[in-house]
């Protein structure tokens, strides 16, 4: 009987959280540059500058790509130096 | 003097030829060299889309140049250009040093889609026979 007592402990245990509760935890985000070691973002490649816009052609904030404050301004300016070679659009609709 | 590393990218009208614009392109490399610029690099991508139309036109030439250049020429340079009727647009940038590194590796083909393929070529083939070898002699 004790080997199916300890069984049956073990299954309450296991009750306890009906959901996983790694549920509720998020993957922390991260600077993809820093990550890297990328030091410079070069305006003349729009399809790495791509991932940092949405679908208007505006630039994605912080809060959503994870960039360090640090590279998220150099991947501002690239951007914006793109728009002026006409590399990427200053305004769109379904760019992806 | 000061000199810097910059690097200009300029967009010429689609209406000239091929061979007109590199002329014309040519001509800026010249001016930098003869007045007293180490041009380092030119780059000719030819006819491109272009995101939004400029002047209406929906197509460009795209030129880039990297030079070294005293401080003071890069006025004359962007005067000149912005009094060339056959170009759109140009865009002048001082090249940081980890700039001047991105472009160089850039150069020799170890950035982006072509990194990996330039990676094997840089390598030798031997390492590659070697393990061949290895795998067939235990069989």
């Amino acid at each position: 009987m004790k080997p199916s007592n300890t069984a049956q402990k073990g299954y309450n245990k296991d009750i306890k959280f009906l959901a996983s509760p790694k549920l509720g935890m998020r993957k922390k985000k991260y600077c993809r540059f820093k990550k890297s070691g990328i030091r410079y973002i070069d305006y003349k490649d729009p399809d790495f500058l791509l991932k940092f816009l949405n679908e208007q052609g505006k630039i994605l904030p912080r809060r959503l790509s994870g960039n360090s404050l640090k590279y998220q301004r150099k991947v501002a300016t690239a951007i914006k130096r793109a728009r002026h070679i006409a590399l990427l659009p200053y305004v769109t609709d379904l760019m992806k | 003097m000061n000199t810097a590393q910059y690097e200009t990218t300029l967009i010429l009208t689609p209406e000239r030829s091929d061979s007109e614009a590199g002329k014309l392109v040519k001509g800026y490399a010249k001016f930098l060299k003869t007045s007293g610029a180490k041009v380092i690099h030119e780059e000719t991508w030819g006819i491109r889309n272009l995101a939004y139309p400029i002047r209406k036109k929906n197509t460009g030439y795209y030129f880039t140049m990297e030079y070294e250049a005293p401080t003071d020429l890069l006025a004359t340079l962007e005067l000149n250009l912005k009094r060339d009727e056959s170009v759109l647009r140009f865009l002048t940038v001082k090249l940081d040093k980890y700039a001047i590194d991105y472009n160089e590796r850039r150069r020799k083909g170890l950035i982006g889609r072509d990194k990996v393929a330039a990676a094997e070529a840089a390598v030798p083939a031997e390492p590659v026979v070697q393990t061949e070898t290895a795998g067939e002699q235990p069989s």
